[in-house]
């Protein structure tokens, strides 16, 4: 809210390609509300008239009128309802569009919890509530209410005054009042609530550490007091809240009753000053929807601020990637095509890297040289900055000191589009798309032939997975689709990197996930189906299958401690001959260690 | 998904207290529909007085007497509903929680321990529509018909006869479209939007398409994939908002019925325009109701099904065994597994274990994760019982030992220690509250976390985050180590102590270790050589099975 635009204003800028649906909508809301008190109006007017005992062909109209009101309502809301829905869902295609090249472009990391993510969605969906729950409807009560302002004005002005002023408290006053007792609810309710969730989880995931230490009837006692708390808090306010629609109903009545006596005052038709009062009645029953509108709208605030902020603090990213956007296109289709892409030597050069000022280092001072067709492992305890390599590598992650070149150029100076096909592969997290097993491979080298495909699948022990499959490679995995076990999905994201087929190959922890017989396996079909004058850097916490590594680099919280072959390695005191020990230990049942 | 019947009757048995409250929100909706009928009574007098041009100041009066009454009433259904909101929701909130602590954390352990924080935690706000926006409405979706009937049977039958006929076409025409249908639409909607066109799963997945180059390619696959989402769901709207449009078609034209023959004996002279007025502002009230609480149905359908996790949850936990105080075991006897088995739902952790740990003794457990290793210490811990053969400390059967008492003279150190959102003092004087500063001290110092402590802005006052967010792995590890020395117990559990820390950690959290087992029976389940060079004997297990390994030759020793 503080500085740049009102978040309500992004959205309806976004909105505008699509303002003559929006308003058509609108209008239609109007005419349903309209068409509603028109029919309690006129119903009313045709009973009262009816009961002068007039001639029958006096009423007609008015009988014409109903009915057509009666069924019209109906179709109105019906096809309003249809028109705001279309230009709404329109919308938000748009934003989501825009979210995600916002979030494509933007530098820093897109949201990795589930939580962020899932916020993410329900911002956007945000953007749709404020359409369709707050200014569609709200545009149509104030219309309604200024035409039902005007009529009245017609038959008497005085009547008039009366219901402007009950619209006027109902549309304007009460949800003022509303909007500030439920942003007020908000503020004092969402600590308490928020505390309480950290109570839940604190005794559901720390029930064992409560249990062991017998300190579980306290922080039981705790949590139902705050509770409690909470529960006494919700009652006061939602006492002060529902004051609002006490006093909503209460404004209809006066202001009813106030027409009919000043319209019986100025000398009104006995038939109209029904008409009017029926009329007024309906009339404020439309303008409170504006009370509710008003509730929905703070309920959207938080979520519509973050949406315009992500899309507007990133408004000169956007434009640049725009016009980089042309020379991306090339690259990526020449890169299709040829099969073989050449590796270029990889030169750390002193990189520091800190993900905090004043943190300690993640990688210090690290130096590594990476020719074509060289094959390195970096092993270490977790933590020790495994994965950072690959993130500076890959330009995800920029170094605070020292430099990463590929042939001599900065990793920096690569357009973002470009250093996939040069540097890259299995990087941590590798995400499985909720797609056919095809479409996820083929993420690594759009156009892949068949052979191609299934050499990638067999050398990470993935192809007899896919022919037992009934849809073969049109299986569809990720999310929602056929469950893919941990290892399998561990072997699709390792295929997909040998397909991509980068001149230097990334492979964080390739193997996770597999038990040690088949990681072994994997490791060394997947090594030896590397192009010859490719290079490798493989990151990984097991140290079997390393035998054959041109250099292993062990890492300590960030800096390099050790480095050499296996067999060297295996031979001198350090971590690596230790970790070596305990995993065949581990693995085989015996102590290979030997004086 | 099974249907959900609009009130939970179990609710009436697990929350006593809401059943006052309850009744009172019934009581209300009586009463509210008394005055719908008096307000339209007192209009419809007025009306007709003001067609001849007077003002009837008794019938203005009782008009604003009605309108006074409820809106009295509104506010008190508004209160009293978020009243029963609030007590069900701190009452369930006691439930689960304390479902926890009956069972024990292996009860709680693995996916439920996520599904329950959820519920407990903000999962069961979702009530708050449900009570607030439902509730009130069902009550009113029978009371007022039936005062409408009533009052129109007394003012002119034979509309009374014609809404009797049409009312029910409304539950029938509701039926046959499918409230449930419609829910289920709306369900569908709801997840197709929350899948948002595979929005979610491209955001999720841009590191992946970032690293192959592929992700502003994918901007347009999102557009296409959104657009292909709207269409799909303009579908099931179309059919969604038709049944809607139904429903209202049906109401309007049983009014109409009513209508009409009225008019027509009004035109003819055998009707009293005030009891004309009367049916006209009273028969779409009979209506109303029930449209409204069909449409708020599957707005609170979302309360409807944490209410029904919650009491599901909290009740399906097996009782808790009425333990009475049982025997204490000493924590300095001998410790016995005697054939003991384990069983998990799929797995089976440990086959015919048989183990014999002596007082003092230090062992070092190793084997491949999921081994079964953690399941040993979950055994002296009492969080898992075996599913065959026995855990006795000196003769004790810890099935039928003090737990507490036996817990007591326990300090563990587990594999990722929860810390809470409280001071690091606190966390650490989890097991011993009142510990003495001067003891406490010790602890740190034991626990080679002083140096952790007085980087800290407020020392051991500074406040954790969620989840003990602000430390590092091997921070937390100290703290956990920290809360063993201050239990100090005769017998030791840990957990991997040293996984996941860099070398600098591991030799300050190695040395505390090494300190803190020292004249205590321990278990270390091992993950480093380093823990293995100062043990008794080391036991291997894999598969379930435990063996015993020849301990390292003397020259590794430190």
């Amino acid at each position: 809210m503080s500085g740049g635009h009102s978040p309500e204003l992004v959205v309806l800028r976004l909105a505008r390609p699509y303002l003559k649906r929006l308003i058509g909508a609108g209008l239609l809301a109007s005419a349903t509300e309209f068409a509603g008190l028109a029919l309690m109006a006129t119903a009313t007017w045709l009973l009262m008239t009816a009961a002068g005992q007039p001639p029958l062909d006096r009423l007609t109209v008015a009988i014409v009128a109903v009915r057509a009101l009666a069924v019209s309502r109906g179709v109105l809301r019906y096809t309003e309802r249809l028109a705001g829905h279309d230009a709404v869902l329109r919308l938000v295609t748009d934003v989501r569009a825009r979210v995600f090249d916002t979030l494509a472009t933007r530098h820093g990391d897109p949201p990795r919890s589930g939580d962020a993510l899932s916020r993410l969605v329900s911002d956007v969906e945000a953007v749709q509530d404020l359409l369709l729950r707050v200014v569609v409807p709200a545009a149509a009560a104030g219309l309604v209410s200024v035409l039902a302002v005007g009529l009245t004005a017609l038959v008497s002005p005085p009547a008039a005054l009366a219901l402007a002023a009950g619209l006027l408290v109902a549309a304007v006053a009460l949800p003022a009042l509303a909007t500030a007792l439920t942003r007020r609810a908000g503020a004092e309710v969402a600590p308490l609530r928020g505390a309480l969730a950290t109570d839940a989880i604190d005794l559901t995931h720390g029930a064992a550490d409560l249990a062991a230490f017998g300190a579980t009837s306290d922080a039981l006692a705790a949590a139902d007091h705050r509770a409690r708390r909470l529960a006494r808090l919700e009652r006061r306010l939602a006492a002060l809240g529902f004051a609002v629609d006490a006093a909503g109903v209460l404004v209809a009545g006066l202001t009813a009753g106030a027409v009919v006596l000043v319209a019986l005052d100025a000398g009104v038709d006995g038939v109209l000053v029904g008409v009017l009062a029926v009329g007024t009645l309906a009339a404020v029953e439309i303008a409170l929807a504006l009370v509710g509108a008003a509730r929905q709208w703070t309920g959207l605030r938080s979520g519509l601020t973050r949406v315009a902020q992500l899309l507007t603090t990133d408004r000169a990213g956007t434009e640049t990637a725009e016009t980089a956007e042309t020379s991306v296109a090339g690259p990526v289709d020449t890169g299709d095509a040829a099969g073989g892409r050449q590796a270029a030597t990889v030169r750390f050069e002193a990189v520091t890297v800190r993900y905090r000022v004043g943190a300690s280092a993640a990688l210090d001072g690290f130096d590594l040289e990476l020719p074509p067709g060289r094959r390195v492992a970096v092993v270490g305890p977790s933590g020790a900055g495994k994965s950072t390599l690959a993130a500076v590598l890959t330009g995800a992650v920029s170094p605070a000191a020292g430099r990463v070149t590929l042939d001599g150029r900065d990793v920096s100076a690569y357009p973002p589009e470009e250093l996939p096909h040069l540097v890259g592969g299995l990087l941590a997290e590798a995400y499985v798309f909720h797609a056919t097993v095809r479409e996820n491979m083929l993420l690594g080298r759009p156009g892949a032939d068949e052979d191609a495909l299934a050499a990638a699948a067999t050398a990470a022990g993935l192809a007899d997975w896919v022919r037992a499959q009934p849809d073969g490679w049109d299986t569809v995995v990720g999310e929602e689709g056929a469950q893919l076990s941990g290892g399998q999905r561990q072997r699709l994201a390792l295929a997909r990197a040998l397909l991509a087929a980068p001149g230097v190959l990334v492979l964080d922890e390739p193997t996770e996930g597999l038990d040690p017989v088949a990681a072994d396996q994997v490791l060394g079909t997947a090594l030896a189906a590397t192009p010859p004058g490719h290079s490798v850097l493989l990151i990984t916490h097991r140290l079997s299958g390393l035998a054959d590594v041109d250099e292993i680099v062990v890492l300590d919280a960030g800096r390099v401690v050790q480095r050499g072959r296996h067999a060297a390695l295996v031979a001198t005191p350090g971590w690596y001959r230790e970790q070596w020990v305990l995993q065949q230990a581990a693995e085989h049942g015996y102590l290979a260690v030997s004086g | 998904m099974s249907r959900r019947r609009p009130f939970d009757p179990r609710l009436l048995r697990r929350v006593p207290a809401a059943r006052r409250d309850l009744a009172l929100l019934a009581l209300l909706g009586v009463l509210a529909a008394g005055l719908v009928v008096a307000q339209a009574t007192a209009l419809a007098v007025l009306l007709a007085t003001a067609f001849t041009g007077r003002l009837d100041r008794a019938a203005l009066v009782g008009l604003l007497a009605a309108v006074a009454a409820r809106s009295l009433v509104v506010w008190a259904q508004g209160a009293v509903s978020a009243r029963v909101a609030a007590t069900v929701k701190a009452a369930l909130r006691a439930d689960l929680l304390g479902a926890v602590a009956r069972h024990g954390p292996g009860w709680v352990a693995g996916q439920r321990a996520g599904q329950l924080a959820t519920l407990a935690g903000r999962g069961l706000d979702a009530l708050d529509a449900y009570f607030t926006g439902y509730l009130p409405q069902l009550v009113l979706s029978i009371t007022v018909p039936v005062a409408v009937l009533g009052r129109v049977l007394v003012a002119d039958w034979s509309s009374a006869v014609i809404i009797a006929l049409t009312l029910p076409l409304i539950p029938i025409f509701g039926a046959l479209l499918g409230w449930q249908a419609q829910a289920a639409t709306e369900r569908q909607w709801r997840r197709l939007s929350l899948l948002g066109g595979h929005f979610l799963d491209m955001v999720a997945g841009l590191p992946t398409l970032r690293a192959f180059g592929r992700a502003r390619a994918q901007t347009d696959a999102v557009r296409r994939m959104a657009d292909g989402h709207r269409i799909a769901t303009m579908k099931t709207l179309r059919i969604a908002f038709l049944s809607a449009l139904v429903l209202e078609l049906v109401a309007t034209l049983s009014v109409a019925l009513v209508a009409v023959p009225v008019g027509i004996r009004l035109l003819g002279g055998g009707l009293a325009l005030q009891t004309a007025l009367l049916v006209l502002l009273l028969t779409p009230e009979a209506y109303l109701p029930l449209r409204a609480a069909g449409s708020r149905f599957h707005a609170s359908m979302e309360g409807l099904t944490a209410l029904d996790e919650a009491l599901t949850l909290s009740g399906s936990a097996p009782p808790a065994p009425a333990r009475q105080p049982g025997p204490r075991p000493d924590g300095r006897a001998e410790i016995r597994f005697e054939s003991v088995t384990v069983t998990y739902e799929r797995t089976t952790a440990l086959r015919d274990v048989s183990l014999t740990i002596r007082p003092g003794e230090r062992i070092a457990i190793i084997g491949p994760s999921g081994a079964g290793k953690s399941t040993l210490l979950n055994l002296l811990l009492g969080f898992v019982s075996p599913t065959d053969g026995r855990v006795t400390v000196g003769g004790v059967d810890l099935a039928e030992a003090d737990l507490d008492d036996w817990r007591r003279q326990v300090a563990w150190v587990p594999q990722r220690a929860h810390l809470f959102a409280t001071s690091l003092a606190d966390n650490i004087r989890l097991g011993t509250p009142d510990a003495t500063a001067a003891d406490l001290a010790a602890a740190v110092r034991a626990a080679a976390l002083d140096e952790v402590v007085t980087a800290l802005p407020d020392g051991l006052d500074t406040l954790l985050g969620e989840r003990g967010h602000g430390l590092s792995s091997g921070q937390r590890q100290r703290v956990a180590l920290a809360r063993a020395f201050l239990r100090d117990a005769p017998v030791v559990l840990l957990d991997e102590p040293t996984a996941r820390l860099d070398a600098a950690a591991e030799a300050a959290v190695l040395s505390a270790t090494r300190e803190l087992v020292a004249g205590r029976t321990a278990l270390l389940v091992a993950h480093r050589p380093a823990l293995l060079t100062d043990v008794d004997r080391i036991l291997r297990v894999e598969d379930g099975r435990v063996t015993e390994l020849t301990p390292a030759p003397a020259g590794e020793r430190r």
